[in-house]
Formats: structure tokens, C-alpha cells, sequence
């Protein structure tokens, strides 16, 4: 008998159906991975099964009990742990602290025991995390380290993890997996959700596929095929991606130039030291490197969110590095920037969906009035052309899953149609759908004249989508290559800092 | 085991509903304590009622209530909106109100026109200031504006004082020292029975109303408040909102010490606000920072200030004990707040986890 059952699980929100009589078997020393396209209903599934959301019918069976949450912290007694998309840790304190909030006695805990037990954890699954370190000074990957340690300090065996892969380097994923494995062999049970299918494969032993809130599949894994889940996630069966690429053009005249550009982050360090590079009109430039290498400092600055230190930025030939970013449309520089991080930084949650689309013309409106049916109906067109997963223009965005954000603010920048797009990470949380959509999206406008900023992290989509890639390491720029003749290894010896640092 | 769970978000007419139900309940557990204090609750409410609704005039002396919190409170709001925590609309009410009063002392032959127009704008632009000084320091230099609004009060009320002994005192008033009264030109007109600060209370809703939902500054306002990183991401200047919303946000506050002032003492004292100007955040904040349930909230604490006054007279309650009944259920209707939010659940399934274990 499975470890945990879920029977005929419904949750509604307003009138739509999240999910809708779902039953899911979750077995001790499995992994089970669970997919569906965006807006499926999966992290909703799981929330509920984490104690956040109150399911209106169906039953939880542990270990073939009835099991009742009534707060996420029934579900941790009942040993379940999730590691959601977004981290949540408090940067200012220690790695320890994070771990620990909530769950000392007593006035006076000694921390001894507690300190042997995540030095043991971290141990047994080979995470170099300090205990006394501070949270903001982690990768991305070592913040989600330490929520897993908090999540087995707690005394999980049961874990939940919601995309995990998606905001982590490929190498990082690897050693993700590595100790998904050995929680396996451990006996503990796993649910991993993604939109990866190689990952699916590489690593599931059960497999189920959610579909507009129902479950519509579920298989071992070895016995099923990639075909089989792409059809029953999306209804029918994805035609092949069209791989086509333009000879990059170089006698055309850059229209941006970044010259040794320097930026300090707040600590003093240089997060990108003397970094040169160009994009042309009609090129996707991609930008490769491990995480943290830069990327987000060299975007900020060209965005005009930061300032540079050192150094000048070219567009058009007008030094924009110190332009504000209010003055730089009425000077015919459009620039558009899908950021890292959607929610701290270009939506606002709490907002509708049409004001959020309305974000960056605003200023360019007539009047005093903010234009209530031209935002719905731009809202409307978004949804429309981007495949976004709502009911209503009037839906907080907060309230869509999290792919579905990701669409919103793809939609708006590309909708904007600027000359130069930047965009980190786009694809982050999209089904696969949505994904070639957008790759598809992003060259059509590379070939009708775009200049594209495209700040990846996965070799084999850098390679087969942009036409140059600079690669960055420790915030240098180490080598500009033609995507053409370039191999996966040569561009992964780049992004670790090695080669003579040529361009080409 | 008892424990305190957020409650899932609610739809508008639920939200309505369990409002009523829990300003209800406050009221019945605030019988219980009237009860306890040796009074008989059904009388002190029926009183309270008589004394803020039950004629012309107390409706009317409700109304002069009304009229400051709600212009307060109005402004309190556009501060909160942007995420300034303005404690300081006392303050700005009573530098408001100066301002008003030097105009009203120093010209009282112009025009009445012409002088309360002068005295108005005057009210915006002192009360504005008083607020945007916070707000600068806050930009430029980064301090915590909570401190500086609050303290900037006890600055303008101790100014106020100084005046009223000092340089404005009346001559030839002997005794206790007051300011001179305003001349005819002065004061606000009544209109309907009531001087005409209503007028411009209801404009001014109506104002902000359309400012904070239909227009492009209201909206990059609320971009500011919700999410700073974004208001930058897309260029909104930030400084810049941030001062002009607390200028806007004093300006309102001003112009209620201009209206106190001209059209209800016609003068100038250092009691002028009645501390309203604090109960102006508890208005904006029991109101969720959106206008119309503002108004309502500042109708039922205008008619529970009202009403407790008047218990003193009709029921020969002592002073303090008014405040206390006034203070019990202002508690429980802000603790009914809570509970909408929140719920106590005790939980069933403790047993069967520590069975499992
Ligand atoms: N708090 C909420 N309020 C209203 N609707 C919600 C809320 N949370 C989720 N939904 C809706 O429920 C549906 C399922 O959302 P869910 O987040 O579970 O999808 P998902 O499968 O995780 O998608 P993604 O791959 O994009 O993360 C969506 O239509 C979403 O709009
Ligand atoms: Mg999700």
C-alpha cells in the first residue's frame, strides 16, 4: 500500500477548478515525478498536501490513516516537507538560524546538539554549507540546499520538490539528483515536479501527468515514452522544433556597445570587472556562465537599474551608463528586460493583470487618466497570444501559477517591441509548449531586426538559440563566440574561466 | 491544542457580511463589559445614539466630526499607500491651521472670498511641508520617517502654545490667553446648518476617489507601494512620487486644521484637533486605505465620539468613564478586525500524530 494516498482531491478557486478528484499514490523509496503544462494544477496539489491550502473534498490517507492539516505545520508533524519554487529564507541571518527558526524550546536552547545534527545531514548529503555562514552570501543552490537541510532537520521523509531544477545550474542539478537518489535508497518518498522531460527519465521511477487540473496518467516510469507524456500533458502530439539559423551578419553596425564596464555590488567587490561586449540588430547574444557570474549585474546596467562604476555604454553611439531610465524612451533608446527574479523585480502581485501590462507605457499615455479598456484589452491580447492560463483581465497576478506569470511578463516586453529585448532566464517555469513558443517567438524578432540579450544556463539551448555567446566567469567576460563552430565542451572550458580569452 | 491559521481570502460580499457580524459582536461583548461596569448597556446605546444622531444639532455637531477624520484619514492614506508611515497628521493639521489663522488675523478686512481662498491654499502648502520635510529626510539621508512624523507633531503643537501666550495672544482678552477671534471674513459659511466644511470634504473624496483609481499618478503610486524594485524598473522616479504623495498626503491634513479652525472656533488654540489627528490613522487603517469604507468608519467614530460625550450629561457617566466605554468598543471592533482574518481552530489531529509516533 502506497505511503501516502490522495483520494479524489477537488480544489476550487472562485470558479475554476485547480484541481478535480486527483488520486495519487505516493510510495516510500520512490520518486515520483508529477508534469503538466502550465496551470495544471500541480503546485496547488501540492500545497494542499502541505498543509497551505484547504482542499474542499476528497481525503488524505497516511500510512492508511485519515490525516487532517489544518496548518502547514501539521502537515511537517505528519513528516512532509516542500521545497517551493521561491526560497524562503531570511537573508540576514545564519545558514543555522534559517534552519532552527521555529523550532527551539525553552528560553535558553543549546545549540551544540542542534549545530552535530546539520553538520551530520549536511554530511550525508555532501552540502557545503557553514552552519554559522550567512544566508545572502549562498548560490542559489546553496539557498536550496539549506531548505532541504531545514526540511530533514525537521524530520521529513516524505519530500515535496516544486521545479527545483529551474532557477539551478545544470552541475547543480546534478548534484540535486544525486542526493534525490540517496534520500531514495534511504526510504524516503519523493515528488519532484518539473517541466523537464529528460529529467523525468533520468531520475522518476513513477510518473504522473496532470492535465487542466485532473490527473489524467500515471505510469512507471520505465514503462512509458516521451511521446506518451508529451501527448497526455497537452492533449495531442508537439510537433518537432523547426532548428533554423541566420549567418550572423557582421558588417552591421553594433547597436549596443558595452566598454569596459565595472560594477561593484555592496559589499565593494567587483561583480563585473572591465566587460566588453557588442550586440547587433537581427542577433540573439547569449550569455553563458555559472550562476551568479555577472548576469544579473551586466543586465541591471544596461537596463539602467544600476549604475557602472567604470566604463561606457554605447547605444547607438549615446553613452546611455548614467541615463535614467524615465528619460531614455523620449531619446529613442528602448530598451526591454525580462529580469531573473519576476516577482522582486518587473510585476507586482497585488496588481491585476491589466495594470501589470500597462507598467511600461504609462508614461507614454495622453492625459491624466489611466486608460482602464485599453490596459484590458492589451491584457486580453496577451492572454490571447501568450496561451496564459485566466479567467479575467481583473485576476490578481499573484493568483496565476507560476508559469503563467512568466508568460504576462514575456508577453508585455516582447509586445513592447523594443530594439533591444534582455532577457534572463525566460523560459523559467514554462511547460514545453510555451517553451518552443517562445524560442520560436524570440527569432522571428531576431529576424526581423531585434537585438536579443539572452542570459541562459543551459549549454544545448545557448548553443541551438543564439547566433554569439559571451561566456562570463567570476565577472569577467572570457570569450565571444560564433554559436556556429562552437562545441558544448569548448564553451563549458570558457565558463569556467579557462581559454586564452580570444573572441572571434 | 490551540492555534491561530490564516484564513483563505474571501469574496467582497463575504467579506461585507462577516464585517457586519463582527462589528455586531463587538458590540455585544461590549455590553458585556459596560454590563460589568455598572451600567445597563441597552441605555448607554440607545444614549450614545441619541446624543450623535437623535437631533439637528448633534447630527450636526456629528458632522463636524466627520469632517476632519475623513480629511485626515484621506490623507493618512495616499501616505500609507506609497508605504510612508505618516504619524504626523496632528501635527500637520495644526501648522495647517496656523498657517490659516496668520492670514485670518493679518488681513481680516479682505474679501472673504479672497481670504479663505488664501487661508485654504496656505493650509495645503504648511500642512504639505510638514510632511514632505520627513519624506525628503527619508530619501535623501534614509531616516525612519515613523520617528520624525510623530515627533514633528509635538514641534507644531508646542508652536501653537507659544503663539496663543506669546506673540498672537489677544490683548484685549484678560485672563486666560487666546488667540483673536477671525473676522466674519474669516469663517466659513454654514450651509445646510452646518459651516460648509462638508462641501469640500465630500469634493476632496471625490477627488482622491478619482486620483487613487482612474488616474496614471494614482496607479504609479500604487506600483511604488506595492512593489518599489518595479516602480524603478519601469523609471517612475521614485523621489519624486514619494514627495509629491506626502505633500498631497499633509496638504489634505492642512487644509482640516484650516477648516477646524475657520469654520468651527473660528480661532486658533493648541486643543484645536482633539487629538482627531491620531484617530485619523485608526480611520484609514480600519478602512483598508480605500475611501468609501473610510467614510463609513469615520461616521462610527464620530458617533461613538459623539455619543460618549454626550453620556456624560445624559447619564451623568464621569469623564473617564465615557473614554473608557469609547475606548472598549473602538478595542473590540478593531479586534473584530482580526478575527476576519484570522480563526482559532483547535486541532483534531494532534491525536492521531502522537498515536503514529
Ligand atoms: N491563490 C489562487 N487564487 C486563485 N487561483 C489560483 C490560486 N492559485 C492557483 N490558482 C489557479 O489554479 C490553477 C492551477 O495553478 P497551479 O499553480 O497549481 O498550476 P501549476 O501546475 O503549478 O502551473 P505552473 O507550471 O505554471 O507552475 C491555475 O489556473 C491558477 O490560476
Ligand atoms: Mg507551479
Amino acid at each position: 500500500m502506497a505511503y501516502i494516498q490522495l483520494r479524489n482531491i477537488t480544489k476550487k478557486f472562485g470558479s475554476v477548478y485547480a484541481n478535480r478528484r486527483i488520486c495519487l499514490d505516493i510510495h516510500k523509496g520512490e520518486i515520483h515525478a508529477l508534469l503538466g503544462g502550465n496551470g495544471s494544477g500541480k503546485t496547488t496539489l501540492m500545497n494542499i498536501l502541505a498543509g497551505r491550502y484547504k482542499y474542499d473534498e476528497g481525503n488524505i490517507l497516511i500510512d492508511g490513516r485519515k490525516a487532517v492539516f489544518h496548518s502547514p505545520g501539521d502537515s511537517v508533524k505528519a513528516g512532509i516537507g516542500m521545497i517551493h519554487q521561491h526560497v524562503d529564507l531570511v537573508d540576514s541571518l545564519s545558514v543555522e538560524e534559517n534552519i532552527l527558526a521555529g523550532t527551539e524550546k525553552g528560553l535558553f536552547p543549546t545549540r551544540k546538539k542542534a549545530r552535530g545534527k546539520i553538520k551530520d545531514l549536511a554530511e550525508l548529503y555532501d552540502f557545503h554549507v557553514e552552519p554559522e555562514g550567512k544566508v545572502y552570501q549562498l548560490t542559489i543552490g546553496g539557498k536550496q540546499a539549506v531548505e532541504i537541510l531545514k526540511v530533514f532537520y525537521r524530520g521529513a521523509s516524505v519530500l515535496i520538490l516544486d521545479e527545483p531544477t529551474s532557477v539551478l545550474a545544470p552541475i547543480e542539478a546534478r548534484a540535486l539528483f544525486v542526493n534525490l537518489g540517496k534520500m531514495k535508497e534511504n526510504g524516503c518518498a519523493i515528488v519532484l515536479i518539473t517541466h523537464k522531460m529528460q529529467e523525468v527519465f533520468d531520475i522518476s521511477d513513477r510518473v504522473t501527468v496532470l492535465r487542466k487540473g485532473e490527473a489524467v496518467y500515471t505510469s512507471l516510469t520505465a514503462d512509458t515514452g516521451q511521446s506518451m507524456l508529451t501527448e497526455k500533458m497537452v492533449g495531442h502530439a508537439i510537433e518537432g522544433r523547426t532548428e533554423y539559423r541566420a549567418a550572423p551578419r557582421r558588417d552591421i553596425r553594433p547597436l549596443l556597445a558595452v566598454s569596459d564596464v565595472t560594477v561593484h555590488n555592496r559589499f565593494g567587490s567587483a561583480a563585473l570587472s572591465g566587460v566588453s561586449l557588442d550586440i547587433r540588430p537581427g542577433e540573439i547574444h547569449g550569455i553563458a556562465g555559472a550562476a551568479g557570474s555577472g548576469q544579473k549585474e551586466l543586465c541591471d546596467v544596461i537596463a539602467g537599474i544600476a549604475a557602472a562604476d567604470e566604463g561606457r555604454i554605447l547605444y547607438n553611439g549615446k553613452d546611455i551608463a548614467h541615463m535614467p531610465i524615465a528619460g531614455r524612451a523620449a531619446k529613442g533608446v528602448r530598451i526591454g528586460y525580462v529580469p531573473e527574479d519576476r516577482m522582486d523585480t518587473g510585476l507586482v502581485g497585488g496588481m491585476c493583470i491589466s495594470d501589470n501590462v500597462m507598467l511600461r507605457r504609462i508614461d507614454r499615455e495622453k492625459g491624466l487618466f489611466f486608460n482602464e479598456k485599453k490596459a484590458r484589452d492589451l491584457a486580453l491580447r496577451i492572454i490571447g497570444k501568450y496561451g496564459v492560463d485566466a479567467v479575467d483581465p481583473a485576476q490578481k497576478l499573484k493568483d496565476l501559477s507560476g508559469g503563467n506569470i512568466q508568460k504576462i511578463l514575456l508577453g508585455r516586453e516582447i509586445e513592447e517591441a523594443p530594439d533591444l529585448l534582455i532577457t534572463a532566464y525566460p523560459v523559467r517555469g514554462l511547460d514545453i509548449g510555451a517553451t518552443n513558443y517562445i524560442f520560436g517567438l524570440l527569432r522571428e524578432r531576431r529576424d526581423s531586426g531585434m537585438a536579443i540579450l539572452f542570459v541562459g544556463e543551459d549549454t544545448d539551448v545557448l548553443l541551438e538559440l543564439c547566433d554569439r555567446i559571451s561566456t562570463l566567469y567570476r565577472g569577467r567576460l572570457t570569450a565571444t563566440l560564433d554559436a556556429a563552430g562552437t562545441t558544448k565542451a569548448e564553451l563549458g572550458l570558457f565558463m569556467a574561466g579557462g581559454g586564452t580569452g580570444g573572441t572571434r | 491544542m490551540i492555534t491561530i491559521q490564516k484564513r483563505d481570502s474571501v469574496t467582497r460580499k463575504q467579506g461585507a457580511l462577516r464585517q457586519l457580524a463582527s462589528i455586531a459582536g463587538a458590540l455585544m461583548i461590549g455590553a458585556l463589559v459596560i454590563f460589568l461596569s455598572g451600567y445597563n448597556p441597552g441605555t448607554v446605546y440607545i444614549e450614545i445614539i441619541r446624543g450623535s444622531l437623535g437631533s439637528g444639532y448633534s447630527i450636526s455637531e456629528t458632522v463636524q466630526t466627520v469632517i476632519p477624520l475623513l480629511i485626515m484619514a484621506l490623507g493618512v492614506t495616499i501616505c500609507f499607500k506609497v508605504k510612508f508611515i505618516n504619524i504626523g497628521p496632528e501635527g500637520q493639521f495644526y501648522t495647517g491651521a496656523m498657517a490659516a489663522t496668520y492670514f485670518a488675523i493679518t488681513w481680516p478686512d479682505l474679501p472673504r472670498g479672497a481670504l479663505l481662498a488664501l487661508m485654504c491654499a496656505s493650509s495645503i502648502a504648511m500642512g504639505g511641508l510638514w510632511c514632505v520635510i520627513p519624506a525628503l529626510l527619508k530619501v535623501k539621508v534614509g531616516v525612519n520617517e515613523t520617528l520624525v512624523t510623530l515627533m514633528m507633531n509635538y514641534i507644531a503643537i508646542k508652536f501653537v502654545a507659544y503663539l496663543q501666550y506669546g506673540p498672537w495672544k489677544d490683548p484685549s482678552v484678560i485672563g486666560y490667553p487666546v488667540i483673536r477671534q477671525f473676522s466674519q471674513s474669516g469663517i466659513l459659511p454654514d450651509a445646510l446648518g452646518v459651516h460648509s466644511g462638508w462641501i469640500i470634504a465630500i469634493l476632496l473624496l471625490i477627488g482622491m476617489i478619482a486620483l487613487l483609481g482612474k488616474t496614471k499618478y494614482g496607479y504609479k503610486i500604487t506600483v511604488l507601494g506595492e512593489n518599489p524594485n518595479t516602480a524603478r524598473y519601469a523609471g517612475y522616479g521614485t523621489a519624486k512620487l514619494l514627495v509629491s504623495a506626502t505633500f498631497i498626503g499633509g496638504g489634505l491634513c492642512g487644509i482640516a486644521g484650516f477648516i477646524q479652525a475657520s469654520g468651527v472656533e473660528n480661532s486658533l488654540n493648541a486643543m484645536l484637533s482633539n487629538g482627531w489627528g491620531f484617530t485619523s490613522i485608526v480611520v484609514a487603517w480600519m478602512g483598508r486605505l480605500k475611501p468609501l469604507p473610510i467614510v463609513a468608519v469615520s461616521v462610527l467614530i464620530a458617533v461613538l465620539i459623539q455619543g460618549c460625550t454626550y453620556l456624560q450629561i445624559s447619564m451623568g457617566v464621569p469623564y473617564f468613564m465615557a473614554s473608557v466605554i469609547q475606548a472598549i468598543i473602538l478595542f473590540f471592533i478593531l479586534g473584530s478586525d482580526f478575527f476576519m482574518n484570522y480563526r482559532i481552530v483547535r486541532r483534531q489531529g494532534d491525536k492521531e500524530a502522537e498515536a503514529r509516533r
